[in-house]
């Protein structure tokens, strides 16, 4: 049904939106700025916090921009003398209740609440000061994130991200009136309660109320110990994302400056994550295809769906609310532990160096990551440091580094080739994609059509995305796949999850591969992205990994050089012992 | 506890588990066991598919909903203005001295939290309290010793 | 105007023996449109602390298209000194279920539901054999409406008809953002009119005596008698029927104790009017919230200690959910002690009187909208009382 245009105007000036537009909206159109605190674009509208409040001819209360759909002949004043001394106390009364020690705290420089006082001049602080010196104790029980309520503003964004978005439901508002807060179940630290680390909450939260746990002090002094050499890989979605807080777009020539950059720093090597993405790739796709073979020939046993779980977040959600999924889950490691592991095994031994002076630090969008370290078989851990875009952010600026002027470098030689298909794993249905690629040549031995390539139907936010494959060639060994329909499904979001697998058995077709990650977009969006964030954002985002995938040369992760020859040299075929070993 | 449980799965087999039931069954929990527990709160989560933030969140809200351990017997005394101007210190000071406890306390037999909470709507016939659900007025000193009295005579 | 000695009104308590649903059953006889018109001219306006023209609001509700709406009563009665609903829920229910009963076959709703707060729940029992009793009746009228009790958990803020639907679905009782307003968009989404108990009581009244009747009562902006909830030092503390016009000096000449120095109207979200202004001041709805309590103070009394009460209750009742409203109140209520003991310099007072205009127009809901009567009627007219 149509929707009617609706005309109002703004300080005077005449607007024209879509019926169902809010103030906000429409205030927009006409980029009129309006400050908010408690809106987010991607977050249902709440009406809390009341920085929004504009003059509304006719009513005696001001209203909030956020919340107020627009009617016909609608006049709103944003900045009259009203709206503007509600707008002040407003302000004042969240700083009140703040801890607003402002250089000591995080997020200085990139605050909400921080913005908003420096717009309307705020000087000496009129009212009293109501922080508690309990809330100034910080919760820093969680691996991931770290909670200080005595900079909370009650916006609520992390409230409705974690159960609206992710459907996870750590946090939510107790008590009320003076008492009132945002918190857990019974005030509990946050390793005590259901939390999956994803940091979305982090990314959305407009002061440093949430933030990820950040670690990189301790990474500036592995790089200054002169004895320990340490290894960074960074993945696409950080360096894709990366020029958002250092002011920079992302451009053909971003990549290899960007290698420069991690040079200056102090990196002993830089490598190229694609290439354990890769890996990752071939071997999730031969288990894949080994469970294929288990259930044609058991019959009875029912070991599928295949469920990824390279998304770390993605566990932790599936052992509290999805325990009966568990044993579908891949055993494979995932592409930060593949990296490292093979830096502590493969290059020690090239490069003669004793894995116990090797550090190795993984910069993700992930901050569920911070939590995914493991030990390698002979007692080392694979990924030492595991920080996030934001941090690495911090770590480029402290340095004075502009990137921009950097000459172009170089990968370590030994790991510096990936595919197109790493690329778009970070984006959500990119490794299912992934997979369909390796997949279709190993058991056609022919390769995917470029068309196919192009309008694979896993692409886009959807929450939930399917594809159905279907070989009707098939080489030696593969017969029993021969025309039967394999069904592909992608959850994009964590809140997606429990619908779609609570539901699977309702479905007439059982899937056969299931991909999963928590974080909306896929890692692309990950919780420890540049902030601001939006669905729109990360869109933009994704679109440069696809962009980046089409220009590349290699397509198929199995084709990556220098991959087949670690497999040739090192770990033989995949289904070889010693690389389960590793791998 | 498995009482508990099974006011809750019997509540839920009745009434359904949409949301709306949310604060009935809270309400028989505490009318039971005096307040709402960590367990019991998380018995209701699961049985109405809710997370434990959210549950807690909502009981928290409410005055009556005691997610604190409570006596037997809470005592509640109006504090409000229209009590206050009727000597209301007078009673708490009283059943305070009484029982040895200040308000937000228990007894150590359990039997009787002291709590001060909003007009309770008998105003005509300060000062008034509730003892559970059973409401006195028109207090003084002596008749609410005695009505303590009675109750530990229970 | 008489004065109300002479003339003892008692429309909601009176005419109640052995009631057998007569007015109802007379009423459901008429046109929808016929009463909600003559409900309309009654000019009847909400008896909570709102205050909106019941005949517009049942208005609203019809015109909504839906297969389902509902009545709700709001018996969350929560506001200090107020009892008045307490009451006739004991004495008169029967105009109440007839109210809503009326309500529903005016707007197209068969469910009602009455919000009972907790700690009225000794009258759950009283209630539940009234609606059987009211069930019986109701069957024979050929009416399909039934009632039932939803019991409060305790919070003041409920009694905001959108927060007390919150509450009725199972969240947090939070004001909602408005519009829509409840007679669009209510319960489950769908049109509910939320009246207060002394508003159906009356409405039944009303359809009983008849709208010319009623006009008889009370001025032209507040016409009709309504129920006070008097206490405090009053030498006759209780539920009294005033017509609405009345001067504060004259209720105070009737019940106040000697040397009343000021009537809080309203309870704590009301305004205090102070001695000078009793002659020129009229109960009704000319500028007074008018949820029906009235509380007498003497000169003994200490007007901080009054102020201070009210900022007390709202800190802590206070949903949280808005900045002005959660913050503003602990600031005004921290704001006067701090004045009070010297931490503050005097001037800050008119630093928290700006506060609390600004809440009152940028707070969610009625609550943070409201602490300005009383911060700034009691400020005004005991300033000496409240800075030193």
């Amino acid at each position: 049904m149509e929707k009617s245009q609706i005309s109002l105007t703004i300080n005077d000036i005449p607007v024209s939106v879509e019926e169902g537009s809010t103030i906000l909206d429409a205030a927009h159109k006409i980029n009129m700025h309006i400050p908010s605190l408690c809106y987010h674009p991607d977050l249902r509208v709440a009406g809390n916090c009341r920085v929004c409040v504009v003059e509304l001819k006719g009513n005696k209360e001001l209203v909030t921009a956020c919340s107020t759909a627009v009617t016909e002949g609608m006049v709103i004043f944003t900045n009259s003398s009203k709206v503007r001394t509600a707008r002040k106390t407003i302000v004042e009364l969240l700083l009140s209740e703040h801890n607003a020690d402002c250089t000591k705290c995080y997020r200085n420089g990139n605050c909400e609440l921080q913005w908003l006082a420096s717009e309307y001049r705020i000087g000496d602080h009129v009212y009293q000061d109501l922080v508690k010196a309990e809330d100034k104790l910080t919760d820093s029980s969680s691996f991931s994130i770290i909670k200080d309520d005595s900079r909370c503003v009650r916006c609520q964004r992390c409230v409705r991200t974690c159960s609206d978005l992710q459907d996870v439901g750590t946090f939510a508002v107790i008590k009320k009136g003076k008492k009132q807060k945002v918190s857990t179940f019974f005030g509990k630290p946050i390793k005590d309660v259901f939390c999956i680390d994803c940091g979305q909450c982090t990314s959305r939260c407009p002061t440093a109320a949430l933030i990820e746990k950040p670690i990189f002090e301790e990474v500036w002094d592995a790089i200054s110990e002169p004895e320990k050499h340490v290894v960074i890989s960074t993945t696409p979605s950080v360096r894709v994302a990366i020029g958002e807080e250092l002011g920079f777009e992302y451009n053909k020539h971003s990549d290899s400056k960007i290698i420069a950059a991690l040079k200056l720093l102090g990196f002993d090597a830089v490598v190229d994550s694609g290439f354990f993405t890769d890996i990752y790739i071939v071997e999730l796709c031969t288990e894949f295809m080994l469970k294929m073979k288990q259930a044609n020939e058991e019959a009875g046993n029912q070991v599928l769906p295949f469920v990824t779980s390279c998304s770390p977040g993605w566990l932790k959600f599936v052992r509290t609310k999805l325990p009966d999924v568990e044993r579908l889950l891949s055993s494979s490691k995932s592409p930060r532990q593949i990296f490292g592991t093979l830096i502590k095994t493969y290059y020690a031994d090239k490069k003669a160096l004793d894995p116990k002076n090797i550090i190795t630090v993984s910069v993700t969008p992930c901050t569920a990551a911070k939590n995914e370290t493991t030990r390698t078989p002979e007692g080392l851990t694979d990924v030492d440091f595991s920080i996030t875009t934001r941090e690495l952010v911090r770590m480029i600026r402290q340095s004075g580094i502009d990137i921009e002027r950097l000459e172009a470098a170089d990968y370590e030689p030994l790991m510096s080739t990936h595919s197109g298909a790493s690329v778009i794993t970070e984006v959500t249905g990119g490794t299912t994609e992934a997979v369909i690629r390796t997949l279709t040549e190993l058991v056609t031995g022919n390769e995917l059509s470029p068309e196919m390539l192009k309008n694979m139907p896993l692409r886009g936010e959807n929450g939930i995305k399917e594809t159905v494959v279907k070989f009707s060639e098939v080489k030696y060994g593969w017969e029993f796949l021969k025309d039967k329909e394999i069904r592909f499904a992608v959850i994009n979001g964590s809140g997606n999850a429990a619908a779609f697998f609570n539901n699977i058995n309702d479905h007439e077709n059982p899937y056969h591969f299931v991909e999963v990650m928590v974080c909306h977009g896929g890692c692309i969006g990950g919780g420890g992205q540049p902030i601001p964030v939006s669905f729109e954002l990360i869109k933009a985002r994704a679109s440069i990994l696809y962009s980046l995938d089409e220009l590349s040369m290699v397509k198929k992760a199995h084709e990556n050089d220098y991959l087949n020859s670690i497999y040739r040299a090192f770990l033989s075929k995949a289904e070889n012992k010693e690389s389960l070993r590793i791998l | 506890m498995p009482e508990i449980k099974s006011l809750i799965h019997e509540y839920a087999a009745q009434h359904g588990t949409a949301r709306n039931n949310l604060l009935p069954l809270l309400q028989e929990i505490v009318q039971l066991e005096n307040y709402l527990s960590e367990e019991s709160l998380l018995e209701v989560a699961k049985t109405l598919n809710l997370s434990l933030a959210d549950v807690y969140g909502t009981a928290s809200f409410y005055n009556y909903l005691e997610t604190v351990p409570r006596g037997k017997y809470v005592i509640r005394l109006c504090r409000n203005i229209s009590c206050m101007m009727q000597s209301q210190a007078e009673i708490l000071s009283t059943v305070s001295s009484l029982l040895k406890i200040k308000v937000g306390e228990t007894t150590s037999d359990k039997n009787f939290t002291l709590l001060q909470v909003n007009c309770l709507g008998w105003c005509y016939k300060a000062p008034a309290m509730m003892i559970n659900n059973e409401v006195f007025t028109e207090l003084t000193p002596q008749k609410v010793i005695q009505i303590i009295k009675e109750y530990k005579e229970k | 105007m008489e004065s109300p000695s002479q003339k003892r009104i008692d429309l909601i308590f009176s005419n109640y023996t052995s009631s057998k649903y007569k007015v109802l059953e007379r009423t459901l006889q008429r046109h929808p449109d016929e009463l909600i018109s003559e409900l309309m001219d009654s000019g009847l306006k909400g008896r909570g602390n709102v205050g909106f023209p019941t005949g517009m609001k049942w208005k609203f509700a019809r015109r909504e298209d839906s297969e389902t709406k509902y009545v709700i009563c709001n018996a969350n009665e929560s506001e200090t000194g107020t009892f008045k609903d307490r009451e006739i829920l004991e004495r008169v229910p029967r105009k109440v279920l007839s109210g809503m009963a009326i309500c529903g076959y005016c707007i197209g709703a068969k469910k009602g539901i009455i919000y009972l707060r907790h700690e009225y729940s000794y009258l759950k029992e009283h209630l539940q054999n009234e609606l059987a009793i009211f069930h019986e009746f109701v069957k024979q009228f050929n009416h399909d409406f039934t009632i039932e009790i939803f019991s409060g958990s305790g919070s003041y803020v409920s009694g905001e008809e959108s927060s007390l639907i919150e509450s009725m679905e199972g969240f947090r009782a939070e004001p909602r953002n408005k519009p829509p307003f409840p007679v669009t968009k209510g319960l489950y989404g769908c049109p509910t009119v939320v009246n207060n108990v002394e508003t159906f009581a009356t409405a039944q009244v009303i359809f009983r005596i008849g709208a010319e009747e009623f006009l008889k009562l009370g001025t032209s902006y507040s016409s009709g008698s309504k129920l006070f909830s008097i206490s405090g030092d009053t030498k006759n503390p209780g539920i009294h029927e005033l017509e609405l016009g009345t001067t504060i000096e004259d209720v105070v000449k009737e019940f106040g104790d000697k040397n009343i120095k000021s009537v809080q109207v309203g309870g704590a979200s009301g305004y205090c009017i102070p001695q000078k202004l009793f002659a020129e001041t009229v109960i009704g709805y000319e500028g007074l919230t008018t949820g029906g309590s009235m509380i007498f103070f003497n000169n003994s009394r200490s007007m901080y200690k009054v102020l201070h009460e009210y900022l007390r209750f709202f800190a802590e009742e206070s949903c949280g959910l808005c900045t002005p409203c959660r913050v503003g109140t602990q600031q005004l209520l921290l704001g006067i002690e701090a004045v009070k003991k010297g931490e503050m310099p005097v001037s800050y007072i008119e630093v928290l009187k700006k506060l609390a205009l600004s809440m009152k127009i940028s707070s969610k809901c009625g609550l943070g909208q409201s602490v300005a009567n009383p911060f700034i009627s009691i400020l005004d007219n005991f300033k000496e009382e409240i800075l030193y």
